[in-house]
């Protein structure tokens, strides 16, 4: 190469760029001074704006390459690179580019060296510039601007600042995307405007050129604040993300400290009003029985009652389920003394299930009624207050262990298995439980009460039906 | 003190709809999306909208446009048609016994949020799921309906995420396919009887079976544009699930093998994991405490090394502690890692990729980075410190030409020299 040296020893070269973001132009010259082997410390890029001061005397006109000099060589991922890093704010960047240029022709193989420090300082630059240009397509948000003409149209305004030359390298990614919308980005560095067919620069523009909001960030902030989920607050994720530096031009960073700020209290106050605090399964009956005159879980244990526990042997091969405790129960604080129990008695007895050897509860532990004068009238308990009391029954059977789980009504049904059924579709048919014990299901002798004639007889037959189907069941079991 | 019994708000169920804006609407419907872990909107079909009259584009990578303070990318207008639910699922917040404000969107109102904020640079698309009104084939269609208004009606060419319904027919999910870039069916639980339990409407096996006719239509319509260039394309950018973690009482060796099992099966493009949350008016079956956050981080940590780093679902089991569950303190990769430290040190300047790919503190991208420096230069534990984030954590597991381990591999601490400390992140300090 020194053959070719047609360059003075000692010269400097001073290369004036009419844009910081032109990659062609910069090729060209390098190219032109790598031919006339210019060694990098010769060469001094100034972008518009920028100052040459340190090579005030340099020499302004370029060396022309001989015919003879050899083609510059630059391989693929060198040129990727450096298209992208000659975007970057990095004053040098002409330089280290230039610097890898000129390794290169000497080093064809130095791209794959990731430890050399040029490589590292463009694939720096090319990273910085290609999150710059990843955060613009994010985070530029466009505004409605109502034209006074109405041919115009709609036209969408955004304000953005970017940290590096990216604007127009970025213009393609916004025409394809809005390919049918009028719209213009405005950057401190110079803005776009396209009308749907062709694409305009602009000179650079100020916050106050854009408008100050639209009506629709009403809605987006809403749905911002509603899809953030306080019970997982994640802050330095977030930050990562989305640094605060561009948060100035996002509608719904303005809710960010408050939101956070919130986060803490609304997931307390949630897991106080939703989860439940029952703490260790208990252990025996008796801690239940307790356990239960504590529980104000659902309003039904706020009323003026008692709760009822289950009775019965501790290892009963069947357990029946109830609703929950009536009049009489709540008094007595026993299950199945009033009316509906002393039915039960009779239908028990008739299909020879012996009720002292069973252990009899309900599905729910309280009374729940509404006061009507001197009476207290029945209430059914809702869904919630069901699942809610699951707990104690699932309890109860996890220490009594019966074979058969006889639950009678839809709510008994619901606490054995956290969804609501038709009695008529699942009656006379066992139903597998977790724990290998069988659920049958059948109506709640409250009901034969409120039937009579025909009805009745009807549905005190196929209760002794379902009550001789267990009974069956239970002895080929036991 | 009287209480609610049952329902008691006022008025119809027309009336208390039209007293909604499109505003409190947007509020309830997209609260009650949250729990959806996927946002993404990436790898899907390459389209713009130059040649077309609509706008949209999708062009490989997808774009975060906003992050909530919890950390999870916005990305997709993520709501619901409607949280009423005629199910009755315990993890659930808009389950049927649950009493939380609901609405209802109809499909106009999703299109034109859509396209208002598509225009504005707000999303990448739309993630559409609901809750099941009336029964599932009527809600699936619903959902179809408001994907067709936007591709046939506006051209729109964003993307779309459709959730859809195992128990609706065949030919509505396959309707979908064709509108949607991505379609995914939750498998919600990681064991049948958790599903039995928490979800008693929800069929583990017709869950699974829905997944497996997506895969054939997947297969089918990959198949077809091989032969026919303008063969219609069904989710290009395939199906994912989503997993509860966290509700039952699944161990993390539990999770792993269904996740592996899934992908396997039904050639998922993505498991997501999403740690049970509290969520308000909770049913009284779900556990008391929710699990760490880290659990959920692990678990992804998991994925990746059974997707990325060449590990087999059982080699991340083996990673697990004694109650089947992964260390919280500490990455699954670093666990393996000490408890099989025969495997190591590795020399950076001879191993195969396969071996780089194990030790910790080593991603794809420095493993990659490593291969291509070392032919051009032996490589010194400070050239390896240039390559990685942090060479503390990679010293004790490699050997480099200046370099070798002697005693650290060995030591009985290493683990806690090696777990991070913790740290309180203040965004708002002084």
């Amino acid at each position: 190469m020194t053959a070719l040296r047609q360059v003075k020893l000692g010269t400097y070269y001073v290369v004036h760029l009419p844009e910081a973001d032109d990659f062609d132009f910069w090729r060209e010259r390098a190219r032109a001074l790598v031919q006339c082997d210019v060694p990098p410390d010769r060469i001094a890029w100034v972008e518009p704006g920028g100052s040459g001061d340190l090579f005030a005397d340099g020499e302004r006109r370029m060396p022309v390459p001989p015919e003879s000099a050899p083609i510059v060589r630059a391989n693929r991922r060198f040129v990727q690179l450096a298209r992208n890093a000659i975007l970057h704010s990095d004053t040098e960047r002409f330089a280290v580019l230039y610097r890898l240029l000129w390794r290169l022709q000497a080093n064809p193989g130095i791209m794959e060296d990731k430890a050399d420090s040029d490589v590292r300082r463009i694939e720096e630059l090319d990273k910085n510039v290609r999150r710059d240009s990843h955060k613009m397509h994010a985070f530029v948000r466009f505004r409605l601007v109502e034209s006074e003409k109405e041919e115009a149209g709609e036209h969408y305004v955004a304000w953005f600042q970017p940290e590096h030359h990216i604007l127009r390298a970025n213009a393609g990614f916004f025409m394809r995307r809005f390919a049918n919308m009028r719209w213009s980005i405005l950057t401190p560095r110079g803005s776009l405007h396209w009308d749907g067919e062709t694409m305009s620069e602009g000179p650079p523009a100020q916050r106050s050129d854009a408008p100050g909001g639209d009506p629709m960030e009403d809605l987006w902030r809403t749905y911002y604040a509603s899809i953030f989920n306080p019970a997982r607050l994640k802050i330095g994720a977030m930050l990562k993300e989305m640094p605060k530096k561009y948060w100035k031009n996002m509608p719904e960073a303005a809710l960010i400290p408050e939101l956070v700020a919130g986060a803490q209290k609304r997931e307390a106050a949630m897991v106080e009003k939703g989860t439940l605090e029952f703490e260790e399964r208990p252990e025996t009956l008796g801690e239940i029985d307790k356990a239960i005159h504590a529980c104000r879980k659902c309003p039904i244990g706020s009323l003026d009652n008692q709760p009822v526990m289950g009775e019965g042997p501790q290892n009963a091969a069947l357990m029946i389920v109830g609703e929950q405790p009536g009049d009489q129960e709540d008094r007595s604080g026993r299950p199945f003394v009033g009316p509906a129990g002393q039915l039960l008695d009779v239908h028990l007895d008739k299909v020879g299930i012996d009720r002292r050897a069973s252990y009899v509860t309900n599905a729910v532990k309280h009374f729940k009624y509404v006061q009507r004068g001197k009476r207290r009238l029945h209430q059914n308990p809702g869904a919630k207050e069901i699942d809610t009391c699951r707990w104690w029954i699932e309890s109860e059977r996890a220490i009594v262990q019966p074979k058969i789980v006889l639950a009678m009504g839809a709510s008994a049904a619901r606490g054995m298995l956290g969804k609501t059924v038709s009695i008529s579709k699942v009656r006379g048919a066992p139903i597998a439980l977790e724990d290998g014990s069988e659920l049958w299901v059948t109506a709640h002798p409250s009901y034969l009460l409120r039937l009579d004639g025909a009805a009745r007889d009807e549905q005190a037959r196929l209760f002794d039906a379902d009550l001789a189907a267990v009974k069956e069941r239970l002895e080929e079991l036991t | 003190m009287p209480f609610d019994i049952g329902e008691s708000r006022g008025g119809t169920y027309s009336e208390q709809m039209a007293a909604h804006s499109v505003l409190q609407k947007l509020g309830i419907l997209a609260d009650a999306a949250k729990y959806d872990a996927s946002c993404a909107s990436s790898g899907t079909a390459k389209k713009n909208s130059l040649a077309g009259k609509g706008i949209g584009s999708t062009e490989g990578m997808g774009i975060c446009h906003a992050y909530a303070p919890d950390g999870r990318c916005i990305s997709l207008l993520k709501i619901l048609l409607t949280n009423h639910c005629v199910f009755d699922c315990h993890y659930c917040v808009n389950r049927k016994s649950s009493n939380v404000a609901r609405a209802r969107f109809n499909p106009q109102e999703v299109v034109d949020l859509t396209l208002a904020f598509y225009r504005r640079n707000y999303i990448e698309g739309l993630f559409l799921s609901s809750g099941i009104v009336k029964n599932s084939n009527h809600t699936m269609e619903q959902i179809v309906e408001v994907a067709r208004i936007l591709r046939e009606e506006h051209d729109f060419r964003g993307y779309i995420h459709l959730k859809t319904i195992p128990e609706a027919d065949a030919e509505i999910v396959h309707q979908a396919g064709l509108y949607a870039d991505r379609v995914s069916i939750n498998v919600e639980l990681p064991t049948d009887s958790g599903l039995t339990r928490l979800a008693p409407d929800k069929d583990a096996r017709q869950i699974e079976g829905a997944m497996g006719k997506v895969r054939s239509d997947l297969a089918e319509a990959k198949d077809a544009r091989k032969r026919f260039k303008y063969a219609p394309r069904f989710a290009p950018a395939g199906q994912s699930t989503q997993m509860i973690v966290g509700a039952d009482a699944a161990t993390d060796a539990d999770i792993v093998g269904k996740a592996s099992r899934l992908y396997d099966n039904f050639r998922l493009r993505r498991v997501y994991y999403s740690a049970f949350s509290p969520i308000p008016d909770a049913s009284a079956v779900l556990p008391l405490k929710r699990p760490p956050l880290i659990r959920e981080h692990r678990l992804y940590q998991s994925d990746w090394l059974m997707r990325f780093y060449g590990y087999k679902p059982s080699e991340v089991m083996q990673a697990t502690e004694a109650d089947g569950n992964l260390p919280l303190d500490i990455d699954p990769k670093l666990a393996w890692a000490l408890k099989f430290r025969e495997a190591f040190p590795v020399d950076v300047n001879r191993a195969s990729k396969e071996q780089l790919l194990r030790v910790p503190g080593l991603g794809v991208k420095a493993v990659a980075k490593i291969l291509a420096s070392r032919r051009h230069r032996a490589l010194r534990l400070d050239d390896v410190a240039l390559l990685t984030q942090s060479i503390t954590k990679v010293r004790p597991f490699i050997c480099t030409v200046d370099w070798r381990p002697v005693m650290l591999t060995d030591r009985a601490d290493l683990r806690s020299l090696l777990a991070p400390r913790t740290e309180q992140l203040e965004l708002f300090a002084a």
